[in-house]
């Protein structure tokens, strides 16, 4: 579903991504973990077609970014760290508005399906300024699902939530993932990455460094698995 | 083929029609960016009045500078206010994500933003007409409003598009914008200065002209860069 093929991205003379290889199969959760600076949100924002590669081969769905980068941002969902909400909206207003975007059929049923997996429904007239940060984060998610596509990209979701709302954030995840959807996700939080995830890949200095799934590292230990693997760039 | 052809016209219209509808829907209910613009432009002219001593007489050879000097410089409030609205919480990646042509959203943007300027225009007019005995209501004067708050928006929201990513950003557009618009204030203020001195038409003529190429050249430059200014 994702093809990355020595992957080059350069900012002036800073290379941040330096020759990364990358595949992910349909159906596959990848994590995507590593210290800060190690490019991941760069990488995502590539394959989100928000950003151009300075070099190599990034193809999504079968599509080649950026040449056919509109046909990969329909196959495409996106969450980051930031809701991408406008605040003087409601949230059906928010929903109608990317649906819009989207070109979406009959999307007054769509939005309420959405509303109902994000678990939104009684505050659906609501604005948006008016939410906490974990409701503008699983409304989040519903925007990024309203036009229902095959592959998503995380950044860092769990960043400024607390214990209850992780925990709401982790069931819409499962609930995203469980329609078979290709998942590639960043984040610092390893137990629950660990425990969502089906791969764990490591970036450090702008290539993947280590690529492991839950067998073989054991069960809870992702984060000694990770260790190891940054202490050994680190030597290099 | 010309059924897909058709179905990607209707998603690029719709895509425009949703984000000027957007803007518009949000800017009702915090009505942040149109204020500001109101109190400034009433502020301008205000301080404009009583540095120039706006007496009869030479009323009608500055009042075309005074209008469009105050539009100039609340046009720059707007088309801050609203791009850092997509910027600050993320939402230009948002409108970035969508399946259209990324020129989508620069003329959608425009529209929202020509429709803001246009609104403070109609609220000022009245009021500078009413505090300065003036008749501003010539429907060639107000066509030359139209044809200059076009090309300012047509250049300020591809500007307002780039100076969002810089740090500065608040300082950066107005150093921008200004000398690149200014054919479009000259062409303007002469042609509005025509219709207030009742010049005849042919005098006038020519910085219509200037007008209408100023912005077509503009809407169709910003239409092919659109998608490099916002893209990484």
């Amino acid at each position: 579903m994702i093809k990355v093929r020595k992957l080059v991205k350069r900012f002036g003379l800073k290379t941040v991504l330096k020759g990364m290889e990358f595949t992910v199969e349909t159906g596959e959760f990848v994590a995507l973990i590593g210290p800060n600076g190690a490019g991941k949100t760069t990488f995502l924002r590539i394959l989100a077609s928000l950003a151009r590669p300075s070099m190599g081969v990034v193809s999504v769905a079968g599509y080649q970014l950026p040449k056919q980068s509109a046909e990969v941002r329909q196959r495409l969902g996106v969450v980051s760290h930031q809701p991408l909400l406008y605040v003087d909206l409601t949230a059906t207003e928010n929903l109608k508005f990317y649906g819009k975007m989207y070109n979406l059929p009959d999307l007054d049923n769509r939005i309420n399906e959405v509303l109902e997996m994000v678990g939104l429904t009684t505050r659906r007239d609501d604005l948006v300024r008016t939410f906490s940060r974990g409701m503008q984060q699983r409304l989040a998610i519903g925007r990024a699902v309203i036009h229902d596509p095959d592959v998503m990209l995380f950044d860092e979701p769990y960043t400024g939530l607390d214990q209850d709302a992780s925990a709401m954030l982790d069931d819409v995840l499962r609930t995203v993932a469980a329609r078979g959807r290709t998942v590639v996700m960043t984040s610092h939080d390893l137990a629950r990455t660990e425990d969502l995830a089906t791969r764990f890949d490591v970036l450090s200095r702008g290539v993947i460094a280590a690529s492991a799934i839950k067998e073989d590292f054991g069960a809870g230990n992702l984060l000694s698995f990770y260790k190891s693997v940054i202490a050994e760039g680190a030597k290099q | 083929m010309s059924q897909r052809r058709e179905e990607r016209r209707s998603s690029y219209t719709k895509a425009i029609g949703a984000i000027a509808w957007k803007d518009l829907a949000a800017e009702l209910r915090s009505k942040e960016l149109l204020s500001a613009m109101l109190v400034f432009s009433l502020l301008v002219i205000f301080i404009f009045n009583f540095s120039l001593e706006l007496d009869v007489k030479t009323r009608n050879s500055v009042t075309s500078g005074v209008l469009w000097a105050t539009f100039a410089f609340a046009g720059t409030l707007g088309l801050n206010r609203s791009m850092s609205i997509e910027k600050d919480r993320g939402c230009l990646d948002g409108l970035l994500l969508a399946p259209v042509d990324r020129s989508a959203i620069y003329f959608g943007k425009a529209i929202s933003n020509l429709a803001f300027m246009l609104i403070v225009e109609a609220i000022v007019l009245p009021i500078y007409s009413i505090l300065y005995n003036t008749n501003l209501f010539k429907p060639g004067l107000l066509l030359v409003i139209l044809l200059g708050s076009l090309g300012y928006t047509a250049v300020g929201t591809l500007l307002s598009a780039m100076s969002v990513q810089t740090r500065t950003r608040d300082v950066m557009l107005p150093i921008l914008l200004f000398p690149i618009i200014l054919p479009v204030l000259i062409a303007a203020v002469r042609a509005s200065g025509g219709y207030l001195q009742n010049l005849p038409f042919d005098q006038i003529l020519p910085w219509l002209n200037l007008l209408i190429v100023y912005d077509v050249i503009f809407t169709a430059i910003a239409f092919m860069v659109f998608d490099y200014v916002v893209e990484e």
